[in-house]
């Protein structure tokens, strides 16, 4: 039975890399799609019209947009190995850590990566805030999906990754040794088969934030 | 199934609204508590310790936070009655993107008509009007969002619907003149006993929000 499955994403994407990872652990194949968000295609804003963003899957013709219901669309979809468990309880915790990381922890990262003085004062104090709560909910915990991989680790899964990248370009350390749960979870996550060899080259990396750093932070 | 079901909540608030809703289509009793927001009691404290916010609902003694969040939740444990969230994956994801739309957009730009004034409040104005149209296209010619049947984006957006009021008269437009079939959609899911009994007059959030202006300081 053929099957249209298109992942529209970038390479750099942390938000793209949650479906990836998704598709990897349902062992799921589809067609991958390379956006250049400064010339976005025509497709991309045929499919994803409101917010003209990535990632977008395309299944059998049907686009959906906006990762964390992507992830959500493919539990629904494909049942094997599930990133949302059977209890309402544990789904919506997930869904809620799943919010917190991109209603408390996105901006807050954004604010440190790209402010100064009193507005990177204000914005780490914030993510010290956010990071207590984050490091209290893996208390007695592998992984934030509980004993197996969830929706709340691919939405976090970010900071495994990107958090060096940030500390990195900027010299500030983000993620110290007061949050050794979440840090033993940053290298585990890395670990797992499934994400371990997923991350975009580390050195195009640097390049891209070292150049967005500078923007924001003009010599003076 | 039932247990314990309490929802700290506060009258005015357009999520506690949505699972107000919930809870009145599955027919749960529960029990409603008032909260203060200058004095929040214990209870809110220690079941919502990250946001300190409400609505949140508690379950047998769990908390469950976030009105959206609330909303799947009640759906998923009350699953032998009006549904919320149809069957069909592509149909829920459609349903899940634009509720996402709606937390996304509506509430900040409300606030924006009023609580400031000038060129601030005139772009905030344009925007919510564009979004609101962009959910009446989504809405086309069907009963509800959720098509023949009122479903998830009609609870999490008609909550919105008794605050308009305020909006218009602060920001001196008629959503009506605009958005026409999205009034004509509020109107009809008024009709349901669901969605009356848990929204708030329209008149009540207007003297609350002029008080609240006092309070702030706010012209």
């Amino acid at each position: 039975m053929a099957e249209e499955v298109k992942l529209f994403k970038t390479w750099s994407s942390r938000f793209s890399l949650r479906v990836v990872w998704a598709f990897k652990i349902k062992g799921i194949d589809y067609e991958s799609i390379d956006e250049d968000l400064s010339n976005k295609s025509d497709l991309l804003l045929h499919y994803n019209p409101v917010y003209k963003k990535v990632p977008v899957l395309v299944h059998n013709g049907n686009p959906i947009s906006e990762s964390t219901v992507i992830l959500e669309y493919i539990d629904d979809t494909w049942k094997q190995n599930p990133l949302l468990p059977e209890d309402p309880v544990e789904r919506a915790r997930q869904r809620f850590w799943a919010k917190f990381n991109e209603e408390n922890l996105l901006p807050t990262i954004w604010a440190i990566f790209t402010t100064e003085g009193k507005d990177l004062e204000e914005a780490m104090a914030a993510w010290v805030e956010n990071l207590k709560f984050v490091e209290e909910e893996l208390k007695g915990k592998k992984l934030f999906g509980g004993e197996k991989l969830g929706v709340a680790d691919l939405v976090f899964g970010w900071l495994a990754n990107l958090i060096g990248i940030f500390e990195e370009v900027s010299g500030l350390k983000i993620v110290d040794e007061r949050y050794p749960l979440l840090l033993t979870w940053m290298q585990v996550f890395s670990e797992l088969p499934v994400i371990k060899e997923t991350w975009p080259p580390h050195d195009k990396m640097i390049t891209k934030y070292q150049a967005l750093y500078e923007k924001y932070h003009p010599a003076k | 199934m039932e247990g314990e079901v309490v929802l700290l909540d506060f009258w005015p608030s357009m999520f506690g609204m949505r699972t107000r809703i919930a809870l009145a289509e599955k027919q749960i009793k529960y029990e409603y508590r008032e909260e203060d927001l200058r004095n929040k009691s214990a209870l809110l404290l220690q079941m919502n310790p990250v946001h300190k916010k409400i609505p949140v609902l508690i379950h047998n003694g769990k908390p469950i936070c976030e009105s959206l969040i609330q909303v799947q939740y009640i759906d998923e444990v009350w699953n032998d009655r009006a549904p919320l969230l149809p069957p069909n994956p592509y149909q829920r994801a459609t349903a899940r993107f634009w509720a996402d739309f709606v937390d996304k957009k509506i509430y900040d730009l409300g606030a924006k008509v009023w609580r400031t004034k000038g060129e601030e409040q005139e772009a905030a104005k344009k925007e919510l009007i564009e979004c609101l149209k962009l959910l009446e296209g989504q809405l086309g010619d069907n009963p509800y969002f959720g098509g023949k049947d009122f479903g998830f984006v009609d609870v999490a957006l008609v909550p919105f619907y008794c605050w308009f009021y305020t909006y218009e008269k602060f920001g001196s437009f008629s959503i009506e003149a605009e958005c026409p079939k999205l009034i004509a959609w509020a109107k009809r899911c008024m009709q349901k006993e669901s969605v009356a009994k848990s929204l708030a007059d329209q008149e009540k959030i207007y003297d609350f929000v002029l008080h609240l202006k006092k309070a702030l300081g706010i012209e």
